[in-house]
């Protein structure tokens, strides 16, 4: 490998930085004005930055009984549809990548074919049905949809994890009297681990950010964050604080898991079209 | 104890039939070498052995037992693996654990086997130490002891040394050998490298696209190969082959010379050749001779002060008694005496 | 083992499929219950020949068109320059891609409100301070916006797998041009652009794909106007269906989304299915 000059580094290093703070920035921004009275936000910028600092939009916000329940039900369907969807794709994927079948293939692309249904296509009969069985602005109801419209990528991402495990070290297992449990058990859940906890947090990911279904078939109860923060869009009086200490907070959680798991959202969302 | 017998076995994947028909017999506490090019089936076979493939039709015979629908877990044989499948989870105490918690024995028993290992096998040492962390050789030694630890009536080798570089690769194979030599148990070891097969073998079994071409001790293989592909695959550099006018004056349709049995000279001899590239290997010199009737390259082995250089003429006579002679079938003949 | 999903995922495409298939055949509104006839084609005669259909799906090509353009070209500016080597790599790159874990509805508002607001957002204010005339964004290029907040929400994504892609080519294919005297940008054209081509489809494909389905960006800054000058297929359908309340034409708008979207789906399924060998 050639020496890279420290000089060349450095220069790459300050265009990148130059080009995620731009990316960034409007998160950047919002997390300053979270930090300032609604007077001070609408400032202009060198205003805005060099006004006094205060929790009171924080407060304000966290304040309002509604958000934390808006929050508390961002996390319920997140993790709720996660783990389901987990549930019933563990065993799905283990039979695909441990006993493939001569269809194995064909239903795998027929699975992640679903995923690609324009979700207003059944918009509609969704709605009704939700209506008719009481589902409508529920939790579990969005907790459904939300394993339902994901499971496709879940499946996906175990099937291409398990597939990495090689195939001797379970031979090996075998060989050394383990039998299918003990197999199971022993060998093949503990190295499956880091696949199974990156597809969780992609998941999450995902659920958290979901913005059709949670905000068509909620109203007040089981609003999620999504639908929570759509209500800024006809706002009273000025809100830009608000709306800045909101949005962190909506935002923060997942920007901390995006950290973790910037290589499974390649692997999830290309459905391993890209290596 | 370990004696092992296939009985006209044959393996179709799907419809593609990789091995005909074999019978192998190994004896309790042979060291069998399966050897041949990629391809040739000698994997399939120890994987056959191992129950971890079935057969297509036969029998698998293990201590006269019918074994051959028995799973792998139950034949009572340990297996080291070309890649050691050491299970990167676990240390390399667990890992050489693992097998003697699947059969159930108690702690102290498994605590005295593992330290027996490990000193024979030098892993002292790394006993807490992961798989990640260790060598290649190291590893090596790992999935030996995980093999060893179960007392098995048989060890499989499949190609456990192609990982290794060539310097470790020697010292492993006088490592496996040894520990032939002292646990007496018997040894299935599966190579591509006729190197490997020639020292470590009692037995070996040539194999060619699923057919056993010959089974015999490694010298008998290297004196009398009944064919010419046995003749060419076993002995590095490879044995030379003439056909035409020279192989018509010994009645033959191919006669085969190895590189040892041919003597030169700078003057007279029954062929004339020019001399190319030239290998120094120190203790020998392999000469590369382009002979002017045939258009074969021969090798021909010479002391290391021969004083042949490139684009010489030299001159080569065959050692009339170690001329192998072939029919057109490229099987040996031998001389009825 | 792997019925469970194969079940529920047959149930989940099949069962509302149907009913949207059945519903865009009959005249049924939701305000007038009890009232559904069959009316054979009328449903999509009317969606398709009602100019709001035409503008939605100008405006949807028009938003894919702008996103894709943005986000192809951005995606392999980012990608080329963040497999430069750097400090603090790691950092750089969740900065760059950051803006695709923000949930749509908080992009949206943030872009419109504090940026993009003539008088008090970010804009106005330095062209105020410049003494330009600020740029009423949403009120004179109300799609152009909203193309760019979309654009800024997906370029990660494009930039992530372009990276990837990147990191995966042959560093020994690229110093043997060196040696044959390819200069930077040659190898770029020759060797690099090539190598991407398929991830560069594949991500194309897989943007087309969801932003077909672009919706709460569209809510929460416009609400499809003004008029239909941001309305896309999605909208206008959400419109029909939980705001006119006309399940018929509503369901006939969603048919005529789904066979748009199978169209690019199975391009994209050709190309996975190549990788799954």
């Amino acid at each position: 490998m050639r020496a890279i000059s420290n000089n060349r580094k450095a220069f790459n290093t300050a265009i990148a930085l130059t080009l995620g703070l731009f990316m960034s920035f409007p998160i950047i921004w919002i997390l300053i004005l979270s930090f300032k009275s609604e007077l001070d936000a609408i400032g202009n910028p060198l205003q805005v930055l060099l006004s006094s600092w205060t929790l009171d939009s924080f407060s304000t916000v966290q304040g309002r009984s509604d958000y934390l329940k808006h929050f508390s039900n961002s996390v319920i369907i997140s993790l709720g549809s996660t783990f389901l969807a987990l549930l019933v794709a563990i065993p799905s994927a283990w039979a695909m990548a441990f006993v493939p079948g001569k269809q194995t293939k064909n239903i795998l692309m027929w699975m992640l074919s679903t995923k690609m249904l324009p979700p207003v296509g059944v918009l509609i009969p969704i709605y009704l049905l939700f209506r008719d069985y009481g589902l409508l602005d529920t939790r579990v109801g969005l907790v459904i949809i939300l394993t339902l419209i994901n499971l496709p990528i879940i499946i996906w991402m175990l099937y291409t994890y398990f597939k990495e495990i090689p195939v001797d070290i379970l031979e090996a297992a075998r060989m050394d009297g383990a039998g299918l449990k003990q197999e199971i058990l022993y060998v093949l859940t503990p190295m499956a681990i880091p696949g199974i906890a990156s597809t969780l947090i992609l998941n999450i990911i995902l659920a958290w950010n979901e913005a059709f279904w949670t905000i068509n078939l909620t109203a007040s109860n089981a609003a999620p964050l999504t639908a929570f923060i759509a209500s800024y869009s006809s706002p009273e009086g000025l809100f830009y604080a608000k709306l800045s200490a909101a949005s962190i907070m909506a935002i923060a959680p997942i920007l901390i898991m995006g950290w973790f798991s910037q290589k499974q959202l390649v692997r999830g969302l290309t459905f391993g079209a890209v290596k | 104890m370990g004696s092992i017998t296939l009985k006209n076995v044959t393996k179709s994947f799907d419809d593609v039939e990789v091995i005909p028909q074999v019978n192998i017999e190994i004896r309790d506490g042979e060291f069998v070498v399966f050897v041949g090019p990629s391809g040739c089936g000698k994997s399939t076979l120890l994987r056959i052995i191992a129950g971890l493939e079935d057969v297509t039709s036969g029998v698998v015979e293990i201590n006269n037992q019918d074994a051959t629908t028995l799973p792998p877990a139950d034949r009572s044989l340990a297996m080291v693996f070309q890649s050691y499948a050491l299970y990167p989870h676990m240390s390399v105490r667990k890992n050489i654990a693992f097998p003697l918690r699947m059969a159930k024995i108690d702690k102290v028993e498994q605590d005295k086997r593992i330290e027996t290992v490990a000193k024979v096998l030098n892993l002292t040492d790394y006993l807490e130490r992961r798989p990640a962390q260790l060598s290649g050789g190291q590893r090596q030694r790992v999935a030996i002891g995980r093999a060893i630890v179960r007392e098995p009536s048989a060890f499989l080798f499949d190609e456990p040394l192609s990982n290794l570089d060539a310097a470790l690769r020697v010292e492993m194979r006088l490592e496996i050998s040894e520990l032939h030599k002292k646990l007496r148990t018997t040894m299935i070891y599966v190579t591509h490298d006729q190197i490997e097969a020639m020292t470590m073998a009692d037995k070996i079994v040539v194999l060619q696209a699923g057919v056993i071409e010959q089974v015999g001790s490694p010298m008998e293989l290297y004196d009398k190969p009944c064919n010419k592909f046995v003749a060419g695959f076993i002995g590095s550099p490879k044995m030379n082959f003439l056909e035409g006018s020279e192989a018509d004056k010994y009645n033959a349709h191919t006669i085969g010379v190895r590189p040892e049995h041919i003597s030169i000279s700078k003057t007279k001899g029954q062929l004339v050749g020019t001399v190319g590239v030239v290998e120094h290997l120190g203790s020998d010199t392999y000469l590369h001779v382009s002979c002017e009737n045939s258009n074969e390259q021969m090798i021909v082995r010479a002391d290391a002060n021969n004083g042949f250089k490139y684009g010489d003429k030299i001159h080569l006579t065959l050692d009339i008694k170690n001329i192998h002679r072939f029919n057109n079938h490229g099987v040996c003949i031998y001389e009825t005496p | 083992m792997m019925s469970p999903s194969v079940l529920l995922l047959l149930g989940w495409m099949l069962v509302p499929l149907t009913m949207t298939i059945y519903f865009s055949f009959l005249r049924y509104n939701l305000l007038n219950p009890g009232t559904e006839s069959f009316t054979g084609w009328t449903n999509y005669y009317y969606f398709v020949t009602d100019p709001s259909f035409t503008d939605a799906l100008v405006n949807t090509i028009s938003i894919f068109g702008g996103v894709l353009l943005i986000t192809t070209i951005g995606g392999i500016a980012f990608s080329l320059l963040l497999d430069q080597p750097m400090w603090k790599s790691g950092l750089i790159r969740m900065l760059v891609i950051a803006p695709f874990f923000v949930m749509p509805t908080v992009s949206a508002l943030v872009w419109k409100n504090m940026f993009m607001n003539p008088v008090n957002g970010f804009f106005g204010q330095i062209a105020s301070f410049l003494g330009l005339q600020p740029f009423d964004f949403f009120g004179q290029a109300p799609l152009l916006s909203v193309i760019w907040i979309i654009s800024w929400q997906w370029l990660p994504f494009a930039t992530l797998i372009l990276l990837t892609a990147l990191q995966s080519l042959d560093r020994e294919q690229l110093e043997a041009s060196e040696m044959d005297g390819a200069n930077s940008f040659s190898r770029f054209i020759f060797i690099i652009l090539p190598h991407l081509a398929r991830p560069i489809t594949v991500a194309i494909l897989i943007q087309t794909i969801f932003l077909l389905s672009i919706f709460a960006e569209i809510l929460v800054t416009t609400n499809g106007g003004p008029g239909t000058a941001t309305t896309n297929l999605t909208y206008l359908i959400y419109v029909q269906s939980l705001l006119q309340f006309d399940v018929g034409a509503g369901s006939a708008g969603g048919v005529i989304a789904i066979i748009l979207a199978n169209i690019v789906a199975i391009f994209l399924m050709r190309m996975i299915g190549k990788n799954l060998e």
